[in-house]
């Protein structure tokens, strides 16, 4: 066994599979877990946390429902594993409000009405969070191609582009 | 997903003794692909050896060119201000390809060997022979839309679906790998294959091998470039066809021409004849339309996908119409002018 970083319990890295110990930060919590090295974070947030805002649409990366900030960077909660986040911040729907106070990309959703059935409003708007974060989309065109990662099975992309713009426009009723 | 063991090696000879003591193993970093297949049994690996804490992380300086680290994300390369400005046809294709999150999780080493997207390799349910060699091609005379045209074999016709690779490949890259007895570099013309008889391999890295960095050389095209994707949707999509196309000109005259396509082969298919031939030519339809039907002399359909050889042909002139033009295709503005 060659040195790594986590190798703390015997077996693992010698060909058996088991547990291993990672410490992530969630929605500013640190928490110490034990992960098996096949689970993703998708299932570590919704089948042990409890943290079932972020969806499991496809499952492969194609639908953006599972979308989640990962060191304020947007990514695939479904194709990441929990036990290579090891050290890392993770932030989720439910960890964008603060202060008891929406994000204002959630209050611009809820005031565009950008979403019908919801389900993918969480990655939806964690996606938008991080692409305001980006700084790149500029026009609407660029902010359909930036946010082109999120499907929207029931239409609502007029006003999710109108919510995104919105508040990256700073023109928001909230705060 | 089946399970297997979990290593994090700290550093690239460590990393290359874990893969070269498990045939079973597999490196992963982005795991944008391999955790796709893994999650449709294509892909069973014993043991995930975990590189992203390798040191393989910068874009440094290289005699005029730039040396990009393997792991290096999809979205920090295309964003990169040297890259912007000194290689925006990397830039552009890039952009072209994904979506923002796979982008943010992709790397420059990873985007090399993404495997096919061909329906059938993901359908362990059907024969495939570059999932199970010798089990047969269901393309051929099966659902072959986003197919090869050009270097496909009667045992595949899958083809490479990065667009990242498809600049690359136009301009010139090398692929800086390193294994069990040292380093090597290979040009990136020379690193994926042609399906032949062994579909089964994508590429010409050995088996304990890991890709360092991506080189490019000093020659940057950032004046007469373009890349052109076409896909079913205008977003999110793999190529039907795409075009990179980089041209200096010098007094209304071709000096020097680059042209690859993605979307065709089972590699960024690029064609040093079509080139050649625009090299010295006027910089007019009448130049492009020849190098076009240079690249495509060898195409052959295969039923469904007989269409994209007219396609490919008519997105060279025009790619190649852009880079005379300066006008790159947009990424974000959809339109083809």
């Amino acid at each position: 066994m060659q040195a790594t970083e986590t190798d703390p319990r015997p077996g693992n890295g010698t060909g058996e599979p088991g547990p291993i110990p990672v410490v992530l930060t969630i929605n500013g919590t640190e928490r110490r877990l034990e992960v098996e090295p096949w689970t993703t974070l998708l299932d570590l947030l919704r089948e042990r946390l409890d943290l079932t805002g972020s969806k499991k649409g496809c499952d492969h990366g194609q639908c953006g429902a599972c979308t989640v900030l990962v060191d304020d960077r947007r990514v695939n909660a479904c194709l990441t594993l929990a036990v290579m986040l090891d050290g890392a911040s993770v932030t989720t729907v439910e960890g964008l409000a603060q202060d008891g106070q929406l994000h204002p990309v959630q209050d611009a959703f809820v005031e565009h009405d950008a979403f019908q059935c919801g389900y993918c409003t969480p990655g939806q708007i964690c996606s938008a969070v991080g692409l305001l974060k980006e700084g790149r989309a500029r026009s609407d065109d660029e902010i359909r191609e930036l946010m082109s990662g999120n499907l929207c099975r029931c239409g609502a992309y007029v006003n999710i582009v109108a919510a995104v713009r919105q508040v990256m426009d700073g023109t928001g009723a909230g705060r | 997903m089946n399970r297997f063991s979990y290593v994090r090696p700290d550093a690239v000879a460590a990393a290359v003794r874990e893969r070269a003591s498990d045939p079973g193993a597999r490196f992963i970093a982005g795991g944008t692909n391999l955790l796709d297949l893994m999650k449709y049994d294509v892909e069973a690996p014993s043991r995930l050896i975990d590189i992203t804490r390798l040191p393989l992380r910068d874009i440094q300086e290289l005699d005029g060119g730039l040396r990009i680290g393997a792991l290096v994300p999809n979205s920090d390369l295309a964003y990169d201000r040297r890259i912007e400005e000194r290689y925006p046809l990397l830039a552009s294709a890039i952009l072209a390809g994904a979506s923002p999150q796979l982008r943010n999780m992709a790397t420059t080493g990873g985007n090399l060997l993404q495997r096919t997207r061909c329906v059938y390799f993901y359908d362990t349910a059907t024969p495939c022979n570059k999932r199970t060699p010798g089990s047969g091609c269901s393309a051929i005379g099966g659902i072959n839309r986003q197919h090869a045209i050009l270097g496909a074999s009667e045992h595949c016709i899958a083809t490479n679906p990065s667009d990242m690779g498809v600049a690359l490949a136009a301009l010139r890259a090398s692929v800086r790998v390193a294994g069990p007895d040292g380093e090597r570099t290979i040009p990136f013309s020379e690193f994926h294959r042609l399906p032949g008889d062994e579909p089964q391999r994508d590429n010409n890295l050995a088996a304990d091998e890991l890709i360092l960095s991506v080189d490019l050389p000093a020659e940057h095209f950032a004046i007469n470039y373009t890349y052109l994707k076409l896909r079913e949707r205008l977003s999110y999509a793999f190529a039907l066809v795409s075009v990179a196309a980089a041209l200096r000109l010098e007094d209304g005259k071709i000096a020097e021409a680059r042209l690859a396509l993605g979307g065709v082969a089972h590699k960024p298919w690029r064609d040093e004849a079509a080139e050649e031939l625009l090299r010295g030519q006027p910089a007019e339809r009448a130049s492009f339309e020849q190098a076009a039907g240079q690249i495509l002399s060898g195409a052959r359909g295969f039923g469904e996908n007989d269409f994209k050889i007219e396609l490919a042909r008519r997105a060279v002139v025009r790619a190649l119409e852009q880079a005379a033009a300066g006008t790159p295709q947009s990424q974000s503005d959809k339109r083809v002018q």
